[in-house]
């Protein structure tokens, strides 16, 4: 009975959390009919439970972003995701592009960093840090 | 003073400035080291404030510039990104002018005030 029943709390709480990456797709889909999307959940890369859905990274490839700055556009996706941010994102790498910009960029998008600061884009932290000013 | 006035002091004081987990030297996360690294590689001066040293920046600095995550990079007072917008902005060149515009003031302005 024991086993009986922690199995089916354990398919209740992966339900429960499989649907932020759906609602994340749906709620992308609807704002931006974007022409590409991706929602990876990139938990597995970082100290969570397995299972999380804690981390993601979005790639919105859609028309909508011609003639919009960076910050604009990771601002529209922000506010379009921010119930998900406040309650159950702890991390989101945002990638939006035009279908130009897209194809450009050879249709694929940068690779998130891992956990704790280790490189792979070849911008090696100068560990001796001589410009940095700490501020209290 | 309130949180939110400490934070628009740090930012209009420090014409470049990046709020991180971690220090330029220790990050702790991965896209604040990317960030930081994106920063130092401009040559430029900076200030940082780690804001897993001060709770109150950490709770707060999201509803300063209604930017919901970690880290924040402030060009002349201006929030610019997190690591997605300072690592493209780095790899088109972009990045490097802003900072080079801005340092000219970071180098006669005291930022220990902040």
């Amino acid at each position: 009975m024991g086993y009986r029943y922690n199995l089916q709390l354990v398919i209740q709480i992966f339900s429960h959390t499989m649907k932020i990456q759906v609602k994340i797709t749906d709620k992308l889909m609807q704002a931006f009919s974007p022409m590409h999307l991706e929602v990876l959940n990139e938990s597995h890369m970082h100290n969570v439970p397995e299972g999380s859905e804690s981390h993601f990274k979005v790639t919105v490839v859609s028309e909508q972003f011609a003639d919009s700055p960076l910050i604009k556009r990771h601002r529209a996706v922000n506010q379009v995701l921010s119930g998900e941010i406040r309650q159950a994102i702890h991390a989101l790498a945002l990638h939006t592009m035009t279908p130009e910009e897209w194809f450009s960029k050879g249709g694929r998008s940068p690779d998130s960093p891992p956990c704790l600061g280790g490189d792979k884009t070849g911008l090696q932290a100068k560990r001796q840090g001589a410009l940095a000013e700490k501020l209290t | 003073m309130n949180v939110l006035d400490r934070i628009k002091t740090q930012v209009e004081n420090n014409p470049i400035i990046i709020y991180m987990k971690g220090t330029p030297q220790f990050p702790q996360c991965g896209f604040s080291s990317r960030a930081a690294a994106a920063l130092q590689d401009c040559g430029q001066k900076f200030a940082y404030v780690n804001v897993l040293a001060d709770p109150e920046i950490f709770e707060n600095l999201p509803r300063y510039a209604d930017w919901p995550t970690f880290p924040q990079i402030y060009i002349n007072g201006e929030l610019v990104g997190g690591c997605d917008i300072i690592l493209e902005m780095h790899a088109s060149g972009e990045l490097q002018k802003a900072v080079a515009d801005a340092a000219p003031k970071a180098s006669t302005e005291n930022s220990d005030n902040a």
